[in-house]
């Protein structure tokens, strides 16, 4: 098909772009006549889900957004963070979940390549990238494809920029049998004073495009990410972009030399939908208009359409607003790294986006009734109700806990993801001082004694089981391992991944998880600043588990303090902080063992969380704890031998369990706890400690010799243990 | 020491090695840009890691060409010290200044990994700080580190006591299993005939602090300090 502009707009091509009746009708009120076909396909890609968020904003503008540390919260490229000294640190975490699934290396390659853009485009160095993956079961067959394309891509880009990826999480399950999600989150830091925002001002202003050439890559990517899969998606194949991670490096280095000049008045990637939503977003930020040659942009390949320009999503682009005069100097620095550079438009006092192309108007919009009366919808939804507590009684305890044991560590939930992380450089920029493998992964703020704690967290199962507590657990478990290397939990982003926001129970999953997240950021006093919302995540009707994947930021004053999950030495002390009820529901042994889904997700007391965090945190900052695990995914037995492993130490514990079954003590995944590990001289002082706080501590035992012993449960050597941990993956993708 | 660093489009361990220089040596490296056709006058040059020109043709191949190589090759031939690590390493070999080329890991993957090095020969410019056979952690991430060379090159360099570190394991034998990425005979890094340039692909500058996981590359930077010295 070509797109020219002289084409007749019928209600087929309008129902082509995936506009609904009303949507086109306000199209025509807004223009005063029919659009032309570039208009249609602003306007198409500017309202769909994926730039419009009209199914997700109304519930997205109950999350808390604002506290002490936010400087900018959600509506910029990122969220912005202060961390002291005049320093901030900038981050979000977007999704390319479609366009992985179709080619999973270019679409998680270009997944990262779009959210390091949204990171330096506010003028932040990208410190640290982390993602969060989600695969379908392990014996479907697509599985092992995608997930070999999808890390070899995250780890193609990421590499090659030098910025280090430093974390994430992998799930596997069934329900992203058809649809994958490939969740990307960066990190950067910026001087407060140097950071730069899109709002486009000063009539008569030269508005810049860098970076690579537009080619016919991408053309309609948000509108595919804006429906579900079916059986033709691989025809798609074409609309997923194609990374440059090379002109990304470069792109950075020579943003970030321009940056350090006072030549830019604002500054915007292009990501999805290209140069529309960029320019869009830029002109009604400032409330101005922009006229554009379409002449002057770049192009990779002949005849380009201004339809093809517009809605192209080619990779590694950026528009920038100049002062007047500064062509040239601004020029000399993209000419010195290889990049183009084009003056394509001014700013005009139009309110207006006015496209020129060979000598005539192609497209003139009003920005604002672009930007802001994008539909809003509140679709139906219903409460989601929690499924029933499973009983402990239901669940049979197994025969033997050292083949229990090894079986769930073993498992593809609980084994090591080092094939995984190997293929990423964590360590670029030498400032990684917590490796991929603990709660957190920690990078220092370059200079300082200061360092971030960054952690991604979702467990799916929970917010299917109760979408509620799901949405709450993943903001607290981001609390919690931030928390278990010692630093202070400022703030989150949010990557949203849900099925058909029009199916009344899809949306109520939304509803539920935002419920959720809402409580237990207020509580922890640890708002959201950015965020991502990924909806039509479904293949042939069938939705994927709800999978609100979060990204927390913490702050460590002083990275000397920071301890990981290993023991340090023998002879210190294994002690339990939190009350262990014994909660099998929707837990990882269940699944493991007797290959169920059932109950309810484990209750969370958001109180209680807070208490715990912040008694870990003083004690981590007094320096009286050696080593500290958050209790999470498999629990107590699975979070001390991962400490066991890590140390290459073997533990002689007893668990003094007198109130429930033995097995849902061991298993069970009760929330709010952390294991931590102390020198014998502290131990006294830290019950002490924890009696004052009213924080319930237990000891279970101490670090020593090879084996990790359970008394009259567990007797397994170290090695053993790791050897079953790190052979599932490797035996899966050899 | 007066040193430099040179920068190739998509270098992304150049500000690792500056860091690491000016901590050891007290002085900040100078930086030369891979388009300039004179440099500076120094005792070290250190050609950093990275994806030099995206890796784009073969890692390192169109680095080796830029205008700042040439001069970078002449203070070799004046016996300058120059090191080249990771991309660098990459970059040397395809000048012809080391022999033999890095080819993809044997496993056909990026590694990003600890790797347990054995000092085979402290008597050079580079190493003279550490014990003989003794064993080194040192990070290593690359896609290509894959050292290959034909047999007669590679019994020269045996010969000359050109390997300056392999891949080893805890007990520093050079087994197959300890082999990172299916180097010939464990080869982790080399030097020149002349005692003067050397390539390795694991990272050096990223161990050079507690907080980093460990400071056996001190040792390296430390080595080179005492050669000018003596």
């Amino acid at each position: 098909m070509t797109w020219n502009n002289n084409v007749e707009i019928t209600g087929a091509l309008v129902k082509e772009h995936g506009l609904s009746d009303d949507e086109s009708a306000l199209i025509y009120e807004i223009l005063g006549r029919a659009p032309t076909l570039t208009e249609l396909g602003i306007f198409s890609v500017m309202w769909s889900e994926h730039c419009s968020y009209k199914s997700s904003k109304l519930h997205l503008k109950t999350l808390p957004t604002t506290g002490d540390h936010v400087i900018h919260g959600p509506g910029e490229n990122a969220g912005v963070i202060d961390i002291g000294d005049g320093q901030a640190a900038i981050f979000k975490m977007e999704s390319h979940n479609h366009p992985s699934y179709i080619e999973p290396y270019q679409g998680a390659a270009t997944g990262v390549g779009g959210i390091l853009r949204d990171v330096f485009t506010m003028g932040a160095r990208p410190v640290a990238n982390m993602n969060a993956l989600r695969f379908g079961e392990a014996s479907h067959p697509k599985t092992r494809h995608l997930l070999s394309g999808v890390v070899e891509g995250i780890g193609g880009y990421g590499n090659c920029v030098g910025v280090p990826t430093v974390g994430g999480e992998t799930n596997f399950h069934s329900s992203y049998n058809g649809n994958i999600l490939v969740n990307a989150m960066t990190v950067g830091l910026a001087d407060q004073d140097k950071i730069f925002l899109s709002a486009a001002s000063g009539i008569g202003n030269p508005v810049v495009y860098v970076g690579s050439k537009t080619g016919r890559d991408g053309i309609h990517g948000a509108t595919m990410a804006s429906a579900e899969f079916t059986e033709e998606s691989e025809d798609k194949r074409p609309t997923v972009q194609v990374g440059d991670p090379f002109t990304e490096k470069l792109l950075i280095e020579a943003c970030l030399e321009l940056m350090s000049t006072d030549m830019i008045v604002a500054i915007q990637d292009m990501g999805a939908a290209g140069l529309t939503s960029s320019s869009v977003e830029m002109a009604s930020g400032g409330g101005v208009g922009f006229d554009f040659n379409l002449d002057m942009v770049p192009q990779r390949e002949e005849g380009m359409t201004p339809y093809e320009m517009m809605l192209s999503e080619s990779q590694e682009r950026m528009l920038i607003i100049l002062k007047p005069g500064r062509e040239a100097d601004a020029k000399k620095i993209f000419d010195k790294w290889d990049l183009d550079f084009a003056v394509i438009g001014i700013i005009t006092d139009t309110g207006k986006l006015t496209l020129s192309f060979k000598g005539e108007i192609v497209a003139d919009i009003p920005t604002q009734p672009l930007a802001d009366n994008s539909p809003e919808y509140d679709r139906p939804w219903v409460q989601p109700v929690p499924k029933d507590e499973l009983l402990t009684s239901g669940v049979a305890a197994p025969d033997d806990y050292n083949e229990a044991l090894l079986k769930m560590i073993g498992s593809e939930h609980l084994c090591s993801r080092s094939w995984i992380w190997q293929q990423y450089d964590s360590q670029v920029m030498a400032d990684t001082i917590q490796m991929p493998g603990g709660d957190a992964a920690v990078v220092r703020v370059h200079g300082t004694d200061k360092a971030l704690a960054i952690s991604t967290d979702c467990s799916p199962r929970y917010c299917f089981a109760d979408p509620v507590t799901g949405g709450m657990h993943a903001v607290v478990e981001t609390y919690r391992n931030i928390s278990a290397v010692g630093a202070e939990p400022l703030a989150i982003t949010d990557c949203l991944n849900f099925g058909n926001p029009e199916r009344p129970e899809i949306m109520g999953q939304f509803v539920g998880c935002i419920q959720g997240m809402k409580k237990a950021c207020e509580v922890l006093e640890y708002p959201v600043v950015s965020g991502n919302v990924s909806l039509y995540n479904e293949t042939n009707g069938t939705g994927i588990h709800p999978t609100p994947a979060i990204g927390g930021v913490g702050l460590l004053k002083d990275s000397s303090k920071m301890v990981t999950i290993s023991p340090q030495a023998e002879g210190e002390v294994i002690m339990l902080i939190g009350e262990t009820k014994g909660h099998l529901g929707a837990s990882i042994y269940i699944d493991v063992m007797e290959g169920r889904e059932e109950g309810a997700p484990p209750a969370i007391d958001l109180e209680l969380e807070k208490k715990h965090g912040e008694f870990v945190r003083s004690q981590i900052d007094k320096s009286n704890i050696a080593a500290c695990h958050d209790v999470s995914d498999g629990g107590l037995i699975i979070a001390l031998s991962e400490m066991a492993m890590t140390s290459g130490l073997g533990m002689n514990l007893r668990f003094n369990n007198q109130k429930v079954p033995m097995h849902a003590y061991v298993f069970g995944e009760d929330q709010g706890r952390y294991i931590i590990s102390v020198k014998p001289e502290n131990a006294d002082m830290l019950k002490a400690a924890a009696k004052d706080a009213n924080v319930v501590i237990e000891n279970l035992g101490t670090v020593t010799g090879k084996n990790f012993i359970v008394a009259g449960l567990v007797d397994l050597s170290v090695e053993k243990i790791k050897e079953c941990h790190g052979k599932w993956m490797s035996d899966y993708m050899a | 020491m007066k040193s430099a660093v040179l920068m190739f489009p998509a270098s992304n361990c150049d500000r690792d090695m500056v860091v690491a220089l000016t901590k050891i040596t007290g002085t900040k490296p100078e930086i030369i840009w891979h388009n300039d056709s004179t440099i500076p006058d120094v005792d070290l040059i250190a050609l950093p890691g990275g994806f030099s020109f995206g890796d784009y043709l073969r890692a390192g191949a169109m680095a080796a060409r830029s205008p700042a190589v040439k001069a970078v090759i002449e203070h070799a031939n004046r016996g300058g010290k120059l090191i080249g690590i990771c991309n660098g390493f990459q970059v040397l070999t395809e000048t012809g200044l080391l022999p033999g080329a890095l080819m993809r890991n044997a496993s056909l993957k990026f590694i990003c990994k600890d790797a347990l090095l054995k000092v085979e020969n402290n008597q050079t410019s580079f190493t003279n700080a550490y014990a003989k056979d003794q064993l080194i952690t040192v990070p290593a991430a690359h896609h290509d580190g894959n050292y290959f060379a034909d047999e007669k090159v590679l019994g020269q360099l045996e010969d000359n006591d050109q390997v300056i570190f392999r891949y080893v394991d805890d007990q520093g034998r050079a087994t197959d299993t300890a082999n990172l990425n299916g180097s010939r005979h464990n080869i982790a890094g080399i030097m020149n005939r002349q005692g003067n340039v050397l390539g390795m692909m694991p990272h050096p500058e990223r161990h050079i602090e507690d907080v980093q996981g460990g400071t056996d590359g001190l040792a390296f930077f430390e080595s080179i300090i005492n050669s000018l010295n003596s």
